[in-house]
């Protein structure tokens, strides 16, 4: 009767840390016997279960467990890169062969090769991101039920259920190359949420809610989450259209995160070096308002984005990427940093947990809609309508009226346009509403003066 | 049935592992335990590769090798499903206790699948693409020398054009499914693109994009007949070339020609994902309650063809196995029927229509779309353009995107022009066109005859998964849409 519930959810990966270090320094070593001038490897491993629970039965259970091994070898300037799944012997022998007889074809590029040896972060510390969930299935069951009875208990207009979700996740990466850098961490990291359809005449909407941790116990509590996701789906329901016009915005903090990764996404070396960023050339400029200052903290014990070292194997820099609006650096990997004459700055791979730093003047949500005498609240994004190269902005959208001071009702089908140049020097008000769940934290923007188009 | 690919399927992925058919029988057997209605085993190996070129050299290439089994077992409405990347009978049998966790939670509705007799019928396949590795259709010289020459034709094309990127990327899948109602089928799948992106900078330093490519189930020879690549570096410069033109987009309420081929994502977005049978089932599309109503105008007719010979959204069958099928979603603007997978399929009392698809073994299946497009109607394009007082033709998107529940969806132009007294005026940048799925066909006035799918350049994400696809229309008007641009009235 009982042999239901073989998956230990608390899965053991880290022991296979020694394992995976050897496996590393053995792809290293062959690459270079096999005729390499350099070489770097990563490797991966990661166990996990993820279920979607549904009207209180199971949708999905369904349990991951990936693998993977990257190669890249350099003859000189030319380079090559072959991944595979397979980490036998014989495959890994393959696989170095394969990227060898690739890079002997491709031509030189005199910005390639890996970290100089002076940038590695040969001593790191760990920085706390291992904490495996000691659950059974039916635990991990039970508290994504719960979280959708608790939403349907609340608010009778939440009519369906698009399911409740849990997912719990453990896993191993390591970095090595032929500088003799070898760098490994363990890491965790679990969610839960439910996403909710309310219903109300001919109006149908669909919005969500989640937590998301290192450690099983810093998960927000099953009532927060029910009940925030609750308010989300029904607060849409009772849609007015409205004018086309002129009108200052506030994007809530998820739509404000999205301002930012289009910021973080003009300061990337990969843009710059293409000449393709509207944000060329603006170290020291002033790109936002003086309200706007932006850290980068990739020490955090247990954050979500935190890392010791990046793609590279560059050690990560604790640093303002923006200081009272003046743009103090760019996020650069080591062939971007080449490309433009510049150094690493330990972002191969991304920004490592970016927050905003809170000026005197900021506002809560409440305070920044009271400001308001008209003008709208977006909530929700769509579309891809925002060009990196001019700061071209022009979105899908959806969120909330606000005139006198007041929320008067929700607005969807509508679109903002204006240039990210103006937007982020136009910010007028910073949020102190900060949503700490993922590797971009800020608070709600208030941006003046977009073009707010409706039918 | 398809002997000679089974034969290559079963050497290539199971041979090594030390697996033959008595194995995945006992393995199945082993999952269908009571409770449990059906189970499936999906193998996949994949070869595949990239080569681009930026700076005038080819100077970045990558290759990858992925194989991996998955394990579903449904029972009632649930699923349980387990993968491994390690080809193997144990790992196989881990798989089928974990999996088999589903069954002992909660209620089962019990429910039968097909039956056997009416699935070995079903033990059919298309031929639509050549099962030949498009890796090694050519030498890699050969496609060094492609990406350059696209690159040199884009750079004499102006001297304005000052970036030039080109890629090369092709896949070889080969697939094998077993499922517990008898069936084993393999399909081998290439997949190959091309992509050329430019920048133009004029001399103020005024600086646009623009890009072109395609591709489809076929080999990288293709690229070269008629000189279709040095075509798509021409196309993407005439495009930077164009924004570097433009002026900023009207906003407001407006008439809308949307040119053919690539804008009919705005029918992918607009109705295919709410037609997909998962949303319906689960009463969350906001086409749940509407099968037989009309949701278009009756000059719309839009199908999911999952059966055109080397298209990208193609598949000889299913990732379930099924053969794939031309379903008729609307036919003369009323509501005919979704798009399912086995599960939701048999949930809502209704057959699969060969449009279970995943992106890789580590994916559980789920509806989706092949190549959906509109059939043509009887005006010309110019008749079309001509007939719009003020308005917008936009001419490509970059790409959209839907809000299933409410019907909301955007997409965005990449290739626009302010339309006055029936008179193209001047091209636009930025323009964001946003409406309401249910609504926005119910406002199809004209339908063109000129219909076309894009060049194969489609990739549509859903729940996380990718899969390639193909949309298509000929040129529509839609009376009244949303623009968001900068520009006030």
């Amino acid at each position: 009767m009982s042999n239901n519930l073989v998956y230990k959810t608390q899965c053991d990966v880290k022991a296979e840390l020694d394992n995976y270090k050897q496996l590393v320094e053995d792809v290293l070593s062959m690459a270079k016997k096999k005729g390499a001038s350099a070489a770097e490897v990563e490797a991966s491993l990661s166990e996990g279960v993820s279920i979607e629970v549904r009207n209180n039965d199971i949708d999905k259970l369904e349990f991951n467990k990936d693998k993977g091994i990257g190669i890249t070898v350099y003859l000189g300037k030319a380079s090559a890169s072959v991944s595979s799944s397979d980490t036998t012997l014989k495959a890994l022998e393959d696989t170095v062969d394969k990227a060898i007889a690739i890079a002997k074809v491709i031509e030189e590029d005199q910005y390639s090769g890996i970290a100089e040896k002076e940038l590695l972060a040969f001593d790191y510390p760990d920085l706390d991101l291992y904490h495996p969930w000691d659950i059974s299935i039916d635990g991990l069951i039970d508290i994504a039920k719960e979280c959708e009875q608790k939403a349907f208990s609340l608010d009778k207009r939440i009519v369906n259920s698009e399911g409740s979700f849990i997912n719990t996740y453990s896993g191993i990466d390591l970095y090595g190359n032929t500088n003799n850098f070898i760098g490994s961490f363990a890491e965790s990291r679990h969610s839960y949420g439910c996403s909710l359809i309310a219903k109300q005449d001919q109006e149908m909407h669909t919005d969500y809610w989640n937590t998301v941790a290192r450690v099983p116990t810093n998960l927000k509590s099953i009532n927060e989450i029910a009940q925030i996701a609750v308010q989300r789906t029904v607060s849409k329901l009772g849609t007015k259209k409205i004018k086309t016009e002129r009108l200052p915005v506030i994007f809530n903090f998820s739509a404000a995160k999205t301002l930012i990764a289009s910021f973080l996404g003009a300061i990337s070396g990969g843009a710059l070096y293409r000449g393709a960023s509207f944000l060329l050339d603006s170290i020291g400029h002033k790109v936002f308002s003086d309200s706007i200052t932006l850290l980068e903290k990739p020490y955090l014990l247990q954050g979500i984005g935190s890392s010791a070292y990046d793609g590279d194997g560059v050690k990560t820099q604790e640093r303002a990427l923006v200081d009272k609006g003046i743009l103090q650096g760019y996020l650069l990997s080591c062939y971007s940093a080449r490309r433009l004459g510049l150094k690493s700055t330990g972002n191969s791979g991304g920004v490592h947990n970016l927050h905003i730093k809170l000026p005197e003047q900021a506002q809560s949500f409440d305070d920044m809609v009271k400001s308001l005498k008209k003008g709208i609240i977006i909530t929700d994004l769509m579309g891809q309508g925002i060009n990196t190269i001019t700061g071209d902005y022009s979105q899908g959208a959806s969120g909330f009226m606000v005139e006198n001071g007041e929320i008067t009702h929700p607005v969807r089908e509508i679109t903002v346009a204006s240039n990210l140049k103006d937007m982020f020097t136009n910010i007028t008000s910073v949020g102190s509403d900060i949503d700490t769940r993922g590797n971009i934290q800020v608070g709600s923007l208030l941006v003046d003066n977009m073009m707010v188009a409706s039918s | 049935m398809k002997n000679k690919e089974l034969v290559y399927a079963k050497d290539l992925i199971l041979e090594p592992a030390g697996l033959n058919v008595n194995h995945i029988e006992t393995i199945l057997g082993k999952a269908l335990i009571p409770g449990v209605d059906f189970a499936d085993l999906y193998f996949e190996q994949v070869y595949a590769e990239s080569l681009s070129l930026e700076d005038g050299k080819v100077k970045d290439a990558g290759y990858s090798v992925d194989k991996g089994v998955g394990l579903r077992v449904i029972s009632g409405e649930k699923t349980g499903y387990a993968y491994s990347d390690d080809i193997a009978l144990k790992s196989l049998e881990n798989s089928v206790l974990a999996a088999k966790n589903i069954v002992n939670h909660g209620q089962n509705k019990q429910i039968k699948l097909e039956s056997l007799a009416k699935e070995k019928n079903n033990l059919i396949s298309h031929d639509l693409y050549t099962s030949l590795n498009p890796l090694e259709s050519i030498s890699i010289e050969d496609k060094k020398a492609l990406l350059e020459s696209v690159d040199k034709e884009a750079r004499k094309f102006d001297t304005k054009i000052k970036k030039v990127e080109v890629s090369l990327s092709g896949s070889y899948k080969v697939v094998l499914i077993a499922n517990s109602l008898g069936l084993l089928i393999p399909d081998i799948r290439p997949l190959v693109r091309l992509n050329v992106s430019v920048i133009a900078e004029d001399n103020n330093g005024r600086k646009e994009s623009g890009s072109s490519g395609g591709g489809g189930r076929f080999g990288y020879m293709e690229f070269t007949k008629d000189n279709w690549h040095l075509d798509q570096a021409k196309e993407a410069a005439r495009i930077a070339l164009l924004n570097l033109e433009s002026k900023s987009a009207p906003a407001g309420m407006m008439p809308v020609a949307l040119g053919s081929g690539w804008p009919g994502v705005l029918l992918h977005e607009a109705v295919g994902h709410g037609l997909e049978g998962d949303f319906n089932r689960k009463k969350s599309s906001a086409f749940h309650d509407k099968l037989g109503e009309q949701v278009a105008s009756s000059l719309c007719t839009v199908v999911d063809n999952g059966t055109l010979e080397s298209k990208r959204g193609s598949l000889n069958i299913d990732d379930e196995g099924v053969p794939t099928q031309n379903t008729v979603l609307i036919e003369k603007g009323i509501l005919k029927g979704y798009m399912q997978d086995r599960l939701n399929a048999k949930l809502m009392n209704t057959v699969s229509t060969g449009n279970g698809r995943r992106e890789s073994f580590a994916h559980i299946p789920m509806p989706r779309m092949t190549n959906t497009y509109m059939l043509p109607g009887n005006h010309n394009k110019e008749e079309i353009i001509s007939s719009i007082k003020k308005g917008l033709y936009a001419v490509s998107f970059n790409g959209g995107q839907v809000d299933i529940t409410s019907g909301q969806f955007v997409f965005v132009a990449s290739e626009a022009y302010f339309v006055e007294d029936g008179k193209i005026k001047y091209p636009v940048k930025g323009a964001t066109l946003i409406g309401n799925g249910p609504e926005v066909l119910k406002k199809v006035s004209m339908v063109g005859n000129d219909l076309r799918l894009d060049p194969g350049i489609g990739t549509c994400g859903k729940d996380g998964q990718s899969v390639p696809v193909c949309v298509g229309q000929p040129t529509i008007k839609i009376d009244e849409l949303t623009v968001g641009g900068t520009q006030s009235e």
